[in-house]
C-alpha cells in the first residue's frame, strides 16, 4: 500500500507533527530526566529594561553576542529626540543599553540608529525574525514573532541572563492548541478584534502551558502585520507564544530585508520552511473553532483583556465581586451600551498596533475629520514612522489635530512618562486594561486602531462601521 | 540563590483572580535599580497601588487563580522576595511569573483551594506539604526539575555551562541559514515603503 505522502515527515517518521513539535526538537539540545530541555537560542532580543539581566551576568562574557541585539524602546521619548532625556532615570537605563552593548559586542539599535523602534516592530522590518527559529526576549510581547512560524516567547531578567551567557534556555515543552478561525472578516474586523474576541473566549488563563497555533482562512488571509498583532496578545490568553505557519505571505514579506538570508542560503531557508507547517493529521493537545464571520469590532469595559465585547454590546451586570470592581476602577454602569461610553483621549501605537498597515487604518477614518479629544500617534518603528510619513499620514493625524510621535512602548505601558491621568478614559491600540497600566487610576478601552480613531473623531467608544 | 526548604511564618491573603504583575509591580518602578548589599530593594513598591491586608511581615501569600499573568517583569518577583514573602499559594499562576519565580528562590505551590486565611503557616517542599491557620494539612505536586532547583539552591548557569561540550556541537549543527547574515540591501526600506507598494 502507497504510503501517503504528507504524512510523511522531515524525517521520515510516520508521525504527523505540529509545526512546534518540529521547531523544538530542532532545537533540542538535552533532555533532563526530570522532564525539562535544554533549548538552543536562535535570537536573543534585549532592551532598556533588561539591565537586571546584564546584572545578574557578572563577570561572564556574552555567548554569541552575534546572535543578540538591543533595542532602546521602554524608556525612550515620544518626543523629538534632539535634546537629551530630561528624566534622568530614563536617561540612564537608555545609556546602560548602550553600555552593556558596546561591552559586549552586541548590536545595538539605539535612541538615533534609524533602526531604533519598538523592539517587536524593528526586529521583524529587519529581517532577523524568520520562520523555523527560536527567539527569546524579556518582554512578555515577544510572541509577536510567533506570526512568523518561528517559536518565540517573553522571558524573565534570570533568563534573560541564563541566555546571554549561554545561548540556551531550559524549559518544560509546553502542550500545544490549535485555535482555527473559519471564514472571512468583516468589513473593519482586524485581528486586534479576532485576538479579543479568542481572549474573550477562553479568558487570560486560557492557554496557559500551551503554544497556539492559529489556522483557518480568517488567519491565512491575513497580512503579516496583522498576523504579529494576532500573535502579540497570545500572552493576553496566558500562552507562552502564539504561532501562524510560513506561507506565500510570509516569504514575500521576508525576501530581499537587510537580515534575511541571501541567494543559497535562501533557498535553503526555503525548503525548510516549506516543510515547517502542522502535518496533516497533526494532533493538539487542545483544539478551538471560531467562526470569522461572525466576528464584530471589539473594545475592552473591564480591567483584564478577557473583559471585552463587541462594540455593539453593553456593560456586562455586575453579578460577581469582579465585575463590580472592575467597572468601580472603570466608571462605568451596568447595562451602560458600550457604543457611545465618552473617552478623554486616544492612543494609537505599541507593539500590538504601531505598524504601517495599523497608521493607515487609523488614517482612513481621520482623513478630512478633526478629533474631538486628544490623542497621541507613535509609530512602532523609525521605518514605519518614515514610511507613514512618505503617504502622508503624519499629515492626517496632526490635521486631525493628534500629536505625531517618535518610535517607542510609549502610551502603553507609561515607563517613558507618557502617561493616562488618574480617572482619565483612553481609547487604546495597544494591549493591556489593567489596573494602572497606562498610569494609576489610568482607565483604558483597547480596541483596533479603526475604532480608536473613531472614538478621537466622536470622543465616545464608537463602532468604526457606522463612521466609515 | 538561597535555597528552599521549609519556612514557618504567618500568611496574607489576596482574594483575587488575574493578579497581573503590573499589580504586583507598577511599571513605574520597573526603572528602580535593585542591589541589596547596597540596601537597594523592591520592597517598598510590592502591591504599591494595591490593598493587601496584613502583607508587612507576611512570608506567605494566599491568592487567586491566574497570578502573576501580563508581563514578564521579574521585579515582581523582586518586590515579593525583597518584602519576605517566599511562597505563594494559588490555584494557577502565570507561565513566566512561575518560571521567575523558582529562579530567585520563590516557591510557587498550586492548590486549587487552599483555605484563603491569613494567620500562621508552615510549608516543607522536601515533603511536599504545606499547613493553614485552620489546622488543615495539603500536599501539593511541583514539577521535579523546579523543587531540585529550589532546594539546592543552584546555579542554573554554571549547571548549563557543565554542558558546554553538547551546547557547541549543537550550535555547530545548526543550518547556516539560522545565523543571522550580515545586513544588506540597506535601501531596502525605501523600496519597501514606496507609495505603489503599500497602498496596493
Amino acid at each position: 500500500m502507497a504510503i501517503p505522502l504528507k504524512s510523511l515527515n522531515v524525517s521520515g517518521m510516520m508521525t504527523p507533527r505540529t509545526m512546534f513539535e518540529k521547531i523544538w526538537s530542532t532545537h533540542e539540545i538535552l533532555s533532563s530526566p526530570d522532564g525539562t530541555s535544554l533549548l538552543w537560542i536562535d535570537r536573543h532580543l534585549v532592551h532598556e529594561g533588561s539591565f537586571h539581566g546584564f546584572a545578574k551576568l557578572g563577570d561572564r562574557p556574552v555567548s554569541r553576542p552575534d546572535l543578540t541585539f538591543a533595542v532602546a524602546d521602554h524608556y525612550v521619548p515620544s518626543h523629538a529626540r534632539s535634546l537629551p532625556i530630561g528624566d534622568a532615570e530614563a536617561a540612564g537605563l537608555v545609556a546602560k543599553l548602550a553600555e552593556n552593548a558596546a561591552r559586549h559586542g552586541i548590536t545595538h539599535f539605539g535612541l538615533h540608529d534609524p533602526r531604533q523602534g519598538i523592539v517587536h516592530v524593528t526586529v521583524p522590518e529587519q529581517g532577523l525574525t524568520l520562520p523555523g527559529l527560536t527567539l527569546v526576549c524579556g518582554d512578555s510581547h515577544t510572541s509577536t514573532h510567533g506570526a512568523f512560524g518561528a517559536l518565540a516567547f517573553g522571558i524573565g531578567a534570570s533568563e534573560v541572563s541564563h541566555v546571554l551567557a549561554t545561548q540556551t534556555l531550559w524549559q518544560r515543552r509546553p502542550r500545544n492548541m490549535r485555535i482555527f478561525v473559519s471564514g472571512a472578516l468583516g468589513p473593519h474586523v482586524t485581528a486586534k478584534d479576532v485576538i479579543l474576541a479568542i481572549i474573550g473566549r477562553i479568558g487570560t488563563a486560557g492557554a496557559v502551558g500551551h503554544v497556539i497555533e492559529y489556522a483557518g482562512p480568517a488567519i491565512t488571509s491575513l497580512g503579516m502585520e496583522a498576523r504579529m498583532t494576532l500573535c502579540n496578545m497570545s500572552i493576553e490568553a496566558g500562552a507562552r507564544a502564539g504561532m501562524v505557519a510560513p506561507d506565500e505571505t510570509t516569504f514575500a514579506w521576508l525576501q530581499n530585508r537587510p537580515h534575511a538570508p541571501q541567494g543559497a542560503l535562501w533557498e535553503a531557508a526555503m525548503a525548510a520552511w516549506q516543510a515547517l507547517p502542522s502535518d496533516d493529521g497533526a494532533v493538539f493537545d487542545t483544539e478551538l473553532h471560531l467562526a470569522g464571520d461572525a466576528l464584530a469590532p471589539m473594545v475592552t469595559w473591564g480591567t483584564s483583556p478577557q473583559a471585552c465585547l463587541p462594540v455593539t454590546g453593553h456593560v456586562p451586570a455586575a453579578d460577581t465581586a469582579e465585575i463590580r470592581d472592575q467597572l468601580a476602577y472603570m466608571g462605568l454602569s451596568a447595562g451602560a451600551k458600550l457604543d457611545g461610553i465618552a473617552v478623554d483621549q486616544v492612543f494609537i501605537g505599541s507593539c500590538t498596533n504601531g505598524r504601517l498597515q495599523d497608521l493607515q487604518d487609523a488614517a482612513a477614518v481621520l482623513r478630512g475629520r478633526r478629533a474631538v479629544v486628544p490623542g497621541l500617534v507613535v509609530p512602532g518603528s523609525m521605518a514605519v514612522r518614515e514610511a507613514a510619513e512618505a503617504l502622508g499620514l503624519d499629515t492626517v493625524f496632526t490635521q486631525a489635530g493628534l500629536t505625531w510621535g517618535m518610535p517607542g512602548c510609549s502610551m502603553c505601558v507609561g515607563t517613558n512618562g507618557d502617561l493616562v491621568a488618574p480617572g482619565a478614559r483612553c481609547a487604546a491600540t495597544s494591549n493591556r486594561n489593567f489596573v494602572g497600566r497606562q498610569g494609576p487610576g489610568a482607565r483604558t478601552h483597547l480596541m483596533s486602531p479603526a475604532m480608536a480613531a473613531a472614538a478621537a473623531v466622536t470622543g465616545r467608544i464608537t463602532d468604526v462601521r457606522r463612521l466609515a | 540563590m538561597t535555597p528552599f526548604t521549609t519556612l514557618s511564618g504567618r500568611a496574607c491573603v489576596l482574594a483575587q483572580d488575574n493578579v497581573d504583575t503590573d499589580q504586583i509591580l507598577p511599571a513605574r518602578f520597573l526603572r528602580k535599580p535593585r542591589d541589596r548589599a547596597k540596601g537597594q530593594d523592591y520592597a517598598a513598591y510590592l502591591f504599591h497601588d494595591l490593598e493587601v491586608p496584613g502583607v508587612a511581615g507576611a512570608s506567605v501569600l494566599i491568592a487567586g487563580a491566574n497570578f502573576g499573568c501580563g508581563s514578564s517583569r521579574e521585579g515582581a518577583v523582586y518586590a515579593l522576595i525583597d518584602a519576605g514573602i517566599t511562597c505563594v499559594v494559588a490555584p494557577s499562576f502565570g507561565d513566566i511569573f512561575a518560571a521567575n519565580a523558582v529562579r530567585n528562590g520563590l516557591l510557587t505551590v498550586v492548590l486549587a483551594d487552599a483555605p484563603m486565611i491569613g494567620g500562621d503557616v508552615w510549608v516543607d517542599l522536601p515533603a511536599q506539604r504545606i499547613g493553614f491557620a485552620d489546622q488543615s494539612v495539603r500536599d501539593f505536586a511541583i514539577d521535579p526539575a523546579r523543587k531540585h532547583q529550589l532546594v539546592e539552591g543552584l546555579d542554573e548557569i554554571g549547571l548549563t555551562l557543565t554542558h558546554a561540550d553538547a551546547i557547541t556541537r549543537h550550535a555547530r549543527d545548526m543550518p547556516a541559514w539560522l545565523q543571522v547574515a550580515p545586513p544588506t540591501n540597506k535601501s531596502f526600506f525605501a523600496s519597501f515603503f514606496s507609495k505603489k507598494e503599500v497602498l496596493s
